[in-house]
């Protein structure tokens, strides 16, 4: 049998293959040779047999049948054979592998072998891939080496000891007494592996921790070992560039940092060396900058004079406008960390930092805007805001959404008013339109609202932001649908803070239309359009036009355009009396938490349709709190309605399709389903148990119960008729019969009820919203009460109505329901 | 501490590979391509420190060769491309004016050198001199199969 091939022979025989597969058959050629050999357990060659698996295992070949020849070697006397070995076992085997196990005896025996190149490579690979087994079987053999006098020795044990700890955290006690004397070594090596065993043992045991600091004392040896570094002379061992032994400098400042934090004594003791290595540090190296970065951090960590704390600082600020860029990169993270409990020190170096803004690097860039955002305060915002305007025009595109998530969020805290708020807003939408993030459209059209002031000069800004580009999704579809809620604004010219623009209804109309006809629009954008096309019906003059898109629009092929444009279709000609109250203003949104739609971005579960969705108020979301409050002696005279007849629905059924529509959502109780339509189209399901077609009016009293009166007051009366609804007898249906006794018409009636929290309520469409005069007839509407729990029924109706020109409202309690009803 | 030291040349392909944790051969593969993307498609002249996951990857470019070290959040970045700095100074002792070649010819040496350097992902000398004298007297150990000890022993 031949002589294997040697291993640099095989290296340099697979590096003259060309292609992958040349390669491929030289490596399953050697590998079968090797194969062959190790069946034939050759001694002699199993070193260069192991040696060349290891080669083609770092080219990405399968290795795994040396593994049991790595041990075999490590068995063996001969060095050379164990230090291949050992090499092997680190490389091919790990703690996943059984056979690993097999290795601990071999080491155990290597650990007291009489040549210490031999136990240091059975330290080395216990320290590097012990597995916990291996490491509870050998600990007390390394704790025996951790007291050695040999140095090379004791280094070693000691980072060994650092991996059982790691591995098997309650041995942590038994290498204690050993670390007694570790640090009066001379010995650097030793030196600053004992200082990595001491910080392991202290990170992780508070009790290890209070045991150095006081009884060890080791804070004075520490600071003690530290100070003859930086003033010992010149060593040529340990020198680089001119600094002793950084490495080591920097560990010795790490373990003060942990001993130092949230303890006063501690880190008194440590203030002057500090301050000394603070000072006396040579900075034209990146070595002595990593060891000023690490007493930065430690300063800043422990309890530290303020007078040490500016110092540190004010050295990052210095970082900050050092040339090498890796020293910025880490002045920049520092500074992120430290920028909320020192914030004033950090603002002194704003401008610096605003700066690198605008460094080629990105890694820079990023930590630069992180910062920025951390550093705007009521004094500083326009100014910043300026910066990160600037910069949000001319970043990468992975920076875009980011940028703008963090302006829109520093704009909503700290806006000096609400004309540059709405400004600012505008700016990052045109600049950034598309990269803003979803969830943005329905939070700034919840601002919008709030600035009642601003309405006239932000749906002009947004109109002329459209006429100059359509492409941007989250400007059109804010842009959309203020149009849509303050088009009468922008036709008549109102705006206060600009140059009103001189605006047609059809110019306006000609812009929406073109949206929906765009390709730029996405189907959302364009129920957007198409929406506030139809809210225009009832602010315009122009119906007719409007009624026309409509039309055409119920039979596109966008399933969702299709539904609203049918929808509003209805709206015109059956329902035409409800629409100017449907298509009404919109009322003040009230922001739950930080974000009100937002949340209903997350019980929809998905961001796409909760975009059509969560332009709606809260109210929609939730009919029982209102409920509430309007039951609430104390305060009961919210603005907002409670049940949704008043209220633009129609989109939100909508939204209730298209979630359908996309099936895999599952709608939790509250929102989507929910909201009573006046549009009878569609009925939420437990209400409908086993009705095929809801029961519009209803006069026919229902078997047994009584009707009552709930209201008569300046000549309105309103009657409760009840019937039981089949087959779910929870719930009450109830007819309200309004008439009018006085002289003159009540013209648009609105009847709005409330109910306790433990029941649910549905209003249906009214027969119409004028009650004629001298009981000529009534209006009727009915109500479905579902009352599970069997609760006695009180309700709480607010009335609106038109009387001999003036407006009138009155909020009643109806408390005299018949048992019947509600048992 | 570190979690891992890669070598890897311009065209992306492995030189040393050192794990200080266990992981399956699966990760170590996505860990390495992962590596060698990101740092091959880095500008020359941006700053040689980037966040993966939670780790600091810390990275070096010498001739042909990237040194790539993944640390854990709280290490010092400054300090690990001294710590790059040293092994490749280390390996320019030992083998007299290092190039890539040597390092793919003697990968088991560069092993050697980096494990009387480094352990379990912390440093364990930091004197140059003592290091170089353990790798040379660890080679006088070695029983060659040859006469002389120039010759390499396998």
């Amino acid at each position: 049998m031949p002589a294997p091939i040697r291993l640099r022979e095989l290296i340099r025989t697979i590096r003259t293959a060309r292609t992958q597969a040349e390669e491929r058959e030289m490596i399953q050629k050697e590998c079968a040779a090797i194969r062959s050999s190790f069946r034939e357990e050759d001694n002699t060659y199993r070193c260069r047999n192991v040696a060349k698996l290891l080669y083609m295992h770092m080219l990405g070949y399968p290795a795994h049948f040396g593994q049991l020849e790595c041990l075999k070697l490590i068995a063996s006397q001969k060095f050379t054979d164990k230090r291949i070995g050992y090499l092997g076992a680190m490389l091919l085997l790990d703690e996943r592998q059984d056979v690993h196990l097999l290795m601990t005896n071999c080491i155990k025996n290597d650990l007291n072998h009489s040549t210490q190149y031999v136990q240091g490579l059975a330290l080395c690979t216990l320290g590097c891939m012990g597995s916990s087994e291996m490491c509870r079987d050998l600990a007390g053999e390394v704790e025996k080496l951790l007291k050695t006098s040999n140095s090379y020795l004791r280094k070693k044990a000691a980072l060994c000891a650092v991996h059982v700890i790691r591995k098997v955290p309650e041995l942590m006690e038994m290498f204690l007494p050993a670390t007694k004397n570790l640090l009066s070594e001379k010995n650097h090596g030793v030196l600053h592996t004992s200082v990595v065993l001491l910080t392991e043992m202290c990170e992780r045991s508070p009790d290890m921790l209070a045991h150095f600091r006081k009884n060890e004392k080791l804070v004075p040896q520490l600071v003690r070992i530290l100070k003859n570094l930086i003033m010992s002379g010149y060593s040529p061992e340990h020198d680089v560039s001119g600094i002793s032994d950084p490495f080591l400098q920097v560990r010795i400042l790490r373990l003060l940092r942990i001993l130092g934090k949230g303890d006063d004594d501690s880190s008194e003791a440590m203030n002057d060396i500090l301050a000394q290595v603070a000072t006396n540090t040579e900075t034209s190296k990146n070595v002595g900058n990593a060891i000023l970065y690490e007493t930065v951090l430690t300063i800043m960590d422990i309890k530290s004079e303020s007078g040490l704390r500016v110092l540190a600082i004010n050295i990052l600020g210095r970082f900050l406008l050092n040339n090498d860029k890796n020293i910025r990169y880490v002045a920049l993270t520092s500074l992120l960390k430290t920028v909320q409990t020192d914030h004033n020190a950090v603002q002194r170096h704003r401008s610096t930092i605003v700066d690198c803004l605008k460094d080629l690097d990105v890694s820079i860039k990023r930590r630069a805007m992180e910062l920025s955002f951390a550093l705007v305060n009521g004094n500083n915002i326009r100014g910043m805001m300026k910066e990160l305007l600037y910069f949000l025009d001319s970043c990468d595109p992975e920076f875009k959404a980011d940028c703008a998530s963090g302006v829109f969020l520093a704009a909503e805290k700290y806006a000096p008013s609400k004309r540059w708020h709405i400004d600012t807003i505008m700016r990052v939408l045109t600049t950034a339109g598309s990269y803003v993030r979803d969830d943005s459209v329905p939070n700034l059209i919840q601002l919008i609202t709030n600035s009642v002031e601003m309405h006239a000069y932000t749906v002009q800004r947004l109109y002329k932001a459209l006429l100059d580009d359509i492409s941007q999704q989250p400007l059109v579809q804010v842009a959309s649908w203020c149009i849509g809620e303050y088009g009468d604004l922008l036709v008549s010219g109102q705006c206060e803070e600009e140059e009103p623009i001189q605006v047609t209804e059809d110019e306006v109309l000609d812009v929406l239309e073109g949206l929906l006809v765009s390709n730029l629009s996405t189907p959302v954008t364009r129920g957007y359009a198409l929406t506030a096309i139809m809210k225009l019906s009832t602010r315009f003059t122009s119906v007719n036009r409007i009624k026309k898109v409509v039309s055409i629009y119920g039979s596109s092929i966008d399933v969702e355009l299709q539904q609203r444009a049918v929808e509003y279709n209805a709206l015109f000609k059956k329902y035409d009396h409800m629409r100017p109250a449907l298509l009404e203003r919109m009322p003040i949104m009230e922001k739950t938490a930080s974000n009100g739609p937002t949340e209903i971005v997350q019980t929809n579960g998905e961001a796409e349709p909760s975009v059509v969705e969560a332009k709606h108020p809260p109210p929609v979301t939730q009919p029982t709190n209102q409920a509430n409050d309007l039951l609430d002696l104390l305060g009961g005279n919210d603005v907002v309605p409670v049940i949704q007849t008043t209220v633009p629905t129609k989109p939100a059924s909508a939204g209730g399709e298209l979630l359908d529509l996309l099936g895999d959502l599952s709608l939790s109780g509250g929102p989507a389903p929910a909201p009573a339509t006046s549009v009878p189209s569609s009925q939420p399901a437990f209400l409908l148990d086993g009705l095929t077609s809801p029961p519009l009016f209803n006069d026919i009293a229902a078997a047994g119960i009584p009707p009552m009166t709930a209201y008569n007051k300046n000549g309105l009366k309103i009657d409760f008729t009840f019937e039981r609804a089949n087959p779910n007898p929870n719930i009450a249906v109830i007819t309200i019969h309004a008439s009018n006794s006085t002289e003159a018409d009540m013209t648009d009636f609105v009847f709005q009820a409330a109910v306790p929290k433990t029941f649910q309520l549905q209003l249906l469409s009214p027969s119409s919203n004028v009650v004629p005069t001298l009981n000529q007839g009534t209006v009727t509407q009915v109500i479905r009460v579902l009352n599970p729990q069997k609760q006695q029924l009180r309700m709480r109706i607010k009335l609106t109505y038109t009387h001999k020109g003036s407006a009138v409202q009155d909020l009643a309690e109806v408390n005299n329901f018949p048992p019947q009803s509600w048992q | 501490m570190m979690r891992f030291m890669l070598l890897f040349s311009r065209q992306g392909k492995l030189r040393l590979q050192k794990w200080f944790t266990s992981m399956s051969e699966r990760e170590k593969k996505k860990i390495i391509r992962d590596m060698t993307t990101m740092v091959l498609a880095r500008q020359p002249r941006s700053c040689n420190f980037m966040q993966w996951k939670d780790l600091k990857i810390v990275y070096k470019r010498y001739a042909s060769l990237y040194f790539c070290l993944g640390v854990e959040s709280q290490e010092n970045e400054l300090l690990a491309l001294e710590i790059i700095h040293r092994y490749v100074e280390l390996l320019d002792k030992y083998f007299g004016n290092v190039c890539e070649l040597d390092i793919i010819f003697n990968f088991e040496k560069a092993y050697f050198i980096l494990d009387e350097f480094l352990m379990g992902g912390e440093i364990q000398e930091t004197s140059k001199q003592i290091v170089n004298r353990s790798i040379e007297a660890s080679d006088m150990l070695q029983e060659t199969l040859e006469e002389y000890m120039s010759k390499p022993a396998f």
